[in-house]
């Protein structure tokens, strides 16, 4: 290494160190005490003496494994992402077609509007989502209605509890995806449509063999981001129904929260923590293995 | 950082005391105190005429909202950032004992007259006292009974509330009847636990057994205190509803959805405040009914006034506070009944000592009266720090048995075996000391 590398090289240390200090502290750091206190059973005891601490393995997980609890949160989470995250893709698709179609007039307003949702605060939301799902006076039962349908008990129904809530993550969370959806299709190079047309393609044919294409590394984003954020759900369960009727939208996360700052039992829920993050870290090496498949 | 931060402390303070401007004698003792929501708010009024009397003491008062306070608290404690004085749900007790987090306070206490200690309610002062000492003094007492709707318990004949379950039933059944509106005789939230403890109280079990190392449900007295409350949902006398169903409480109060519905002293004011004029005159407060002979087994009498729950909030001192000389005359102006009778009229909390209730304002209050007699018949739940867990099941097995989802004896069993799980650490810590 020659004098002026090595100055190079001290000098890119020096401006990456502060950042990398920060990640250290606050995120490696924390990471893996959460890894050790997982293998322990600090609870509300060993707070009060260290004492009263145990090193107990791996019972944390085999535990976990056991607990119908954790099985039916991890059913509930899968549910969730697998019926909430494809649906909230396909709506933030949908409308960024619409407001980026030349059609529409006032695109601005419709942009805005489909976003405010994003921006609102989630409590706000869930009062009025709450009076909407109203099994008596809930506006949704009342179109239902209109079309002979029976009411439904939306929150309180542990059927229709889980909808209920995808429904209304889909329309809080589908304004953001849409805006990256409306970047990525004003990405796409108008001439590819032109010749398209010249050569006769059909509205239909011009979005399978060019939007969706075009599209491809837009929605490996959304899509990636979609899930993880899905299989990190927690503030729309909480606010909604604390995980009820019968603990059917009980989310791995709110389950984590439950036992961590509810019952302070830290270890467990440490644990719970490290089975979400291996499930997320399998999901997005899946959704990567497809797709460089898919473009291969 | 800490360490230059703490030498330059060091370095300042030796300044000081060399050029003799040291003022700590004539300085006073400020005490940190932590209250929750509205009490926290309301009690700064009381602070003023206690800095008065003690003129060498400063109490700064900090508000914790409730929803945050059992977090706060503990992580104060895990910073080792505790307040002086501390006011703490009854329920939170055994664990702030368990964690040595709360100063024992009998010594401190012999000091008063016994009529002091014995105007608390007994019921109440009992869940403060754990292995033989005080850890905490009560401040203001809640309990749950009945609000009910007395022109609708009228109409189906009955002019005074009836004193037993099986009076209860009776009135239940005809308010049903009552006409076509859709209606319920009482609303119980099926995601709440206390009303199957409640019953199972009043029937006589104890919830835990073996020094509250082992769940105790499949007790017959508990199974068959589950299956009456079981039968309130069958018998359609109460809705299968959670709390988050009901949008407006007091809007299907009033609109007679539900006649009779188990609450606490917070609701006073608010169904005054909330309910319309029209039905102003027609609500009323009853003690909880007594287990009648018909439902116990023949040889028990039935109470007067059947148990309930020994709720509210007491005073603690941390352990380890370094004020806590001035940190007790704070606790001990809080509990005077003047001090306990004026924090009343600010924030209509039940007071905890007996004689605070002769005050004018509470004495005419007639939606109180109800709650006096019930404070003389309230139980505590099993006093350990695993409870509130253990209640949370109780509510998810009440909820799915309610829902036909299990049959109560599985609900039971069930209940024993995470109930047994749950209180693994107890049973271990138990055995540790025994063998030590």
């Amino acid at each position: 290494m020659t004098g002026t590398e090595r100055h190079t090289a001290f000098s890119a240390w020096a401006f990456l160190m502060p950042a990398l200090l920060l990640i250290a502290v606050f995120f490696f750091l924390p990471v893996l005490a959460a890894l050790a206190l997982s293998f322990t059973d600090f609870d509300i005891y060993a707070l009060g003496d260290l004492d009263r601490l145990r090193f107990i393995g791996f019972n944390n997980y085999l535990q976990l494994l056991q607990s119908p609890l954790f099985w039916t949160a991890l059913g509930n989470t899968f549910y969730f992402v697998i019926v909430g995250g494809p649906l909230s893709v396909a709506v933030s698709l949908g409308a960024a077609l619409l407001v980026n179609s030349r059609l529409i007039r006032f695109p601005g307003l419709f942009r805005t509007a489909f976003f405010l949702p994003v921006v609102t605060t989630l409590v706000a939301v869930a009062v009025v989502w709450r009076y909407l799902y109203h099994p008596r006076y809930g506006m949704l039962n009342y179109g239902l209605s209109l079309l002979g349908v029976e009411p439904i008990d939306w929150l309180g129904d542990p059927d229709w509890a889980m909808p209920a809530i995808i429904l209304m993550a889909v329309w809080k969370n589908f304004g953001f995806n849409m805006i990256i959806f409306i970047a990525g299709l004003q990405n796409i190079p108008t001439q590819l449509y032109e010749a398209a047309r010249i050569d006769g393609a059909s509205a239909g044919a011009q979005f399978r063999y060019i939007t969706l294409p075009m599209l491809g590394p837009t929605f490996l984003f959304v899509a990636l981001m979609t899930m993880i954020g899905y299989f990190q759900v927690f503030a729309e369960p909480y606010v909604m129904t604390q995980g009820g009727p019968a603990h059917r939208t009980l989310s791995i996360v709110l389950l984590m929260y439950e036992e961590g700052f509810r019952w302070w039992n830290i270890g467990y829920a440490s644990a719970a923590a490290f089975v979400l993050f291996v499930l997320i870290l399998a999901g997005t090496l899946l959704q990567l293995k497809l797709r460089r498949r898919a473009s291969l | 950082m800490m360490f230059s931060l703490s030498r330059l402390f060091l370095i300042v303070c030796a300044i000081l005391w060399l050029t003799g401007c040291d003022s700590s004698a004539d300085r006073p003792v400020v005490v940190e105190f932590w209250a929750m929501g509205q009490e926290g708010e309301q009690v700064r009024a009381l602070l003023p005429e206690f800095e008065r009397r003690h003129p060498d003491i400063r109490v700064r008062a900090q508000q914790i909202p409730w929803s945050a306070a059992h977090e706060k608290l503990l992580t104060a404690y895990a910073g080792d950032a505790m307040p002086d004085v501390f006011q703490l749900g009854n329920t939170w007790i055994p664990e702030f004992v368990a964690l040595r987090a709360v100063a024992p306070l009998d010594e401190r206490l012999n000091a008063w007259p016994t009529a002091a200690l014995d105007d608390y309610f007994p019921g109440i002062l009992a869940v403060n006292r754990l292995d033989g000492q005080t850890w905490a003094l009560p401040w203001y007492v809640d309990t749950r009974l009945f609000f009910y709707r007395s022109d609708l318990l009228a109409a189906v004949g009955f002019t005074e509330p009836p004193a037993t379950w099986e009076g209860w039933l009776q009135a239940m059944a005809r308010l049903k009847t009552l006409d076509d509106a859709e209606r319920y005789a009482i609303l119980l939230p099926i995601n709440e636990w206390q009303l199957p403890v409640i019953l199972a109280l009043q029937r006589g079990a104890t919830l835990l057994r073996d020094r509250d190392q082992y769940g105790d449900f499949q007790n017959p007295r508990f199974r068959e205190a589950f299956v009456f409350y079981l039968s309130l949902f069958e018998q359609e006398l109460a809705p299968p509803v959670g709390n988050a169903q009901i949008a407006n409480l007091y809007q299907e109060f009033a609109h007679g959805y539900f006649a009779v519905y188990v609450s606490g002293p917070w609701n006073i004011g608010e169904f005054g405040r909330r309910l319309p004029a029209a039905v102003q005159a027609h609500w009323m407060t009853a003690p909880l009914p007594a287990w009648t002979p018909h439902l116990a087994p023949p040889g028990e009498k039935a109470l007067a006034v059947g148990a309930s729950l020994a709720g509210g909030a007491s005073l603690a001192l941390s352990r380890t506070s370094p004020r806590q000389e001035a940190a007790w005359k704070l606790l001990e102006y809080l509990a005077q009944p003047e001090q306990q009778a004026r924090f009343y009229q600010l924030t209509g909390d039940l007071p905890a000592r007996q004689s605070a209730w002769n005050d004018a304002a509470l004495a005419g209050n007639r939606y109180a009266r109800a709650f006096r007699r019930q404070l003389q018949h309230v139980q505590a739940t099993p006093p350990i720090p695993e409870w509130e867990r253990i209640a949370h099941r109780i509510a998810y097995y009440a909820e799915l048995a309610v829902r036909q989802q299990v049959t109560a004896d599985e609900a039971l069993a069930a209940l024993d075996r995470d109930v047994d799980r749950i209180l693994e650490k107890r049973r271990w810590l138990l055995e540790r000391e025994a063998a030590r």
